[in-house]
């Protein structure tokens, strides 16, 4: 199953801001975590990933530092500022509402199918 | 892993990166946090057995398709597909972005006077040139003064600047001003007469009065360019440089005063809503020193974007062209319908003065930013016309005005405006030639702009001319 590009749009913010409310980070370390955390269905072009942090850094969310990998390479960590904190619950919020309402129209769970189930079982 | 790998590996990277640099919406700092990201992927996926090649590959794959990527950059960084101007020389440590458009930015912190291209001397000489104005205002002098001294005031100031931008040799910077002190002497020392009609300012000009200080200006310009060339005067391309510098300097010049006009304009308008009277202030201070101080921030403008913005009078001359083009075809049209130029008044000599001087910028300007191996196109035909309509009005203009000399006689005013429009006659009609063989694919693009450099010595002489001998010649009246 691939998820649309709307819904991955829509979540990429706050699974990013999610993680990184786990401690600081870098590109690389964040994608993992998210292919790790959606069995690699939440999966978008690498590149795409560092708009996303510049963004959220110019709206004030994430800070940025320049330090190195294990390896000597330049690395730019990214870490969440309190107003990221702030954004992030305030999108948990919204997010748990809409988690709600999907969960009454759907009562028997994710799908409704066996096959959804059986992937879902899978992941 | 062998070396051999690792080098594989670092031209692979390197050519990615150079790929990469191409796109405006990404900067380095941004490339170089890509390729970190790349270098990680390919460790891992060589960790899973990959070799070398394949995982940038597929690493690379994995970034995504780059028009996307640089597109979704923009949308964040939409700033960047704007050249800006930086002053800073990339000085505090922001030395990696690329755009600082100073060369000797090496990294190493600049003096201060180096700093920011130079704007410190710029400043300091605008506030010099001035002054002059100011001082020569306050020891009293006559209006007619300013009108006869304006270029010898205030371009020496921008003949040091070139000289501290460009370091000309010491003989060059004699004859310069060699140039400027006999101007001075000249334009003060003739016992110009009183002007005729009646007096706006409290003494009017006379015709060789204000002849000679045009002209003194345009020699004194070009003569100032000497300084620019760092001497080499000589040099085609050098010349060149100049006449792009005087365009661009023109542009700003005039995007300078209207903004300062409209500033100028605000503030007494505000202050006055509030009984404070400040337009003496900007009469007597302001505009005596910001009109000959704005010629040197204009010129600090030219060379500190010059990397970094794209030449506006090229741009002016690809729109203006064409439609300057059809102006001069209806001008045909009509002198062949009306036939009534030959009843003209004088006036008609100025405005065709006008007319060449307007097709000369228009062919001048395009030259100065054509790729000289480019083959001749549309453009190239559009100017070609334009040439031919100015030549053939010009023709029957003077034809006529010839003609009725002994009707008109030779004054000073108008064998001034005989000589310039034959000068220009003249370059136009060998331009026209010249520009014909490049149509026809016989002559090479550069012949076209030497000729044109070549010609500029020749404005300077006739100035020269106009400044020296025309006043003696026509009894100072």
């Amino acid at each position: 199953m691939r998820i649309g590009k709307d819904l991955v749009a829509a979540a990429a913010t706050p699974v990013v801001l999610g993680i990184l409310a786990e401690g600081e980070s870098y590109g690389y370390a964040i994608l993992q975590r998210i292919s790790e955390l959606s069995g690699g269905e939440l999966e978008w072009s690498d590149g795409m990933l560092y708009p996303l942090l510049h963004r959220l850094e110019r709206l004030g969310h994430v800070e940025s530092e320049w330090g190195a990998s294990p390896t000597g390479r330049p690395r730019k960590h990214y870490r969440l500022s309190s107003q990221g904190a702030a954004t992030l619950a305030e999108q948990r919020r919204q997010w748990d509402v809409v988690g709600d309402v999907l969960a009454k129209v759907w009562p028997d769970g994710p799908g409704g199918g066996g096959s959804a189930r059986l992937a879902l079982g899978g992941a | 892993m062998t070396i051999d790998d690792r080098r594989e590996l670092d031209r692979l990277v390197a050519s990615w990166r150079e790929w990469l640099e191409r796109r405006d919406a990404l900067s380095a700092q941004d490339i170089d946090e890509l390729e970190g990201h790349l270098l990680d992927r390919v460790d891992s996926l060589r960790a899973a057995g990959l070799h070398d090649d394949e995982a940038f590959l597929v690493a690379v794959k994995r970034l995504g398709a780059v028009d996307e990527l640089s597109r979704e950059y923009a949308r964040v960084h939409s700033e960047r597909l704007w050249k800006q101007l930086v002053l800073d020389d990339g000085a505090n440590g922001d030395g990696r972005s690329a755009a600082s458009g100073d060369r000797d930015a090496s990294g190493a912190p600049t003096s201060f006077l180096r700093r920011a291209n130079g704007l410190a001397v710029a400043l300091g000489l605008g506030v010099g040139a001035g002054l002059a104005v100011k001082v020569a205002d306050l020891v009293g002098v006559d209006p007619t003064f300013f009108l006869r001294n304006a270029a010898i005031l205030v371009l020496p100031f921008l003949a040091a600047w070139f000289a501290w931008r460009h370091r000309p040799p010491i003989g060059a910077l004699a004859g310069i001003a060699g140039a400027f002190a006999l101007a001075a002497v000249v334009l003060n020392a003739y016992p110009f007469g009183p002007g005729a009609g009646t007096a706006a300012f409290a003494t009017e000009p006379s015709m060789t009065e204000l002849l000679a200080a045009v002209h003194a200006a345009v020699a004194l310009w070009l003569v100032t360019g000497v300084a620019y060339a760092a001497g080499d005067w000589r040099s085609s391309d050098a010349r060149m440089d100049f006449v792009r510098f005087s365009g661009e300097w023109a542009v700003y010049y005039l995007l300078i005063a209207l903004v300062g006009g409209g500033l100028s304009a605000l503030t007494i308008g505000v202050f006055s809503t509030i009984d404070v009277e400040v337009a003496w202030f900007f009469d007597q201070w302001v505009l005596p020193c910001a009109i000959p101080g704005a010629v040197l921030v204009a010129a600090w403008l030219v060379e500190a974007k010059q990397r970094v913005i794209e030449n506006i009078a090229p741009v002016l001359t690809k729109v203006f062209t064409p439609l300057f083009a059809i102006v001069v075809i209806a001008l045909v049209v009509a002198a062949a319908l009306q036939w009534n130029v030959v009843d003209a008044d004088r006036e008609l000599l100025i405005a065709f003065d006008l007319v060449l001087v307007v097709v000369l910028a228009l062919l001048v300007y395009s030259y100065s930013s054509r790729d000289p191996m480019q083959p001749a196109g549309w453009f190239e035909r559009i100017q070609f016309v334009m040439l031919v309509g100015a030549l053939i009005v010009d023709l029957v203009v003077l034809v006529a005005m010839v003609g009725r000399t002994g009707e008109f006689g030779f004054s000073a005013n108008k064998t001034a405006s005989l000589g310039l429009n034959l000068i220009l006659l003249a370059n136009l009609a060998w331009a026209a030639w010249l520009h014909l063989g490049f149509l026809r694919g016989r002559t090479p693009f550069l012949r076209l702009e030497r000729w044109q450099t070549a010609y500029l010595p020749v404005y300077v002489a006739w100035s020269a001319v106009v400044v020296v001998a025309f006043p003696p010649l026509f009894g100072f009246a």
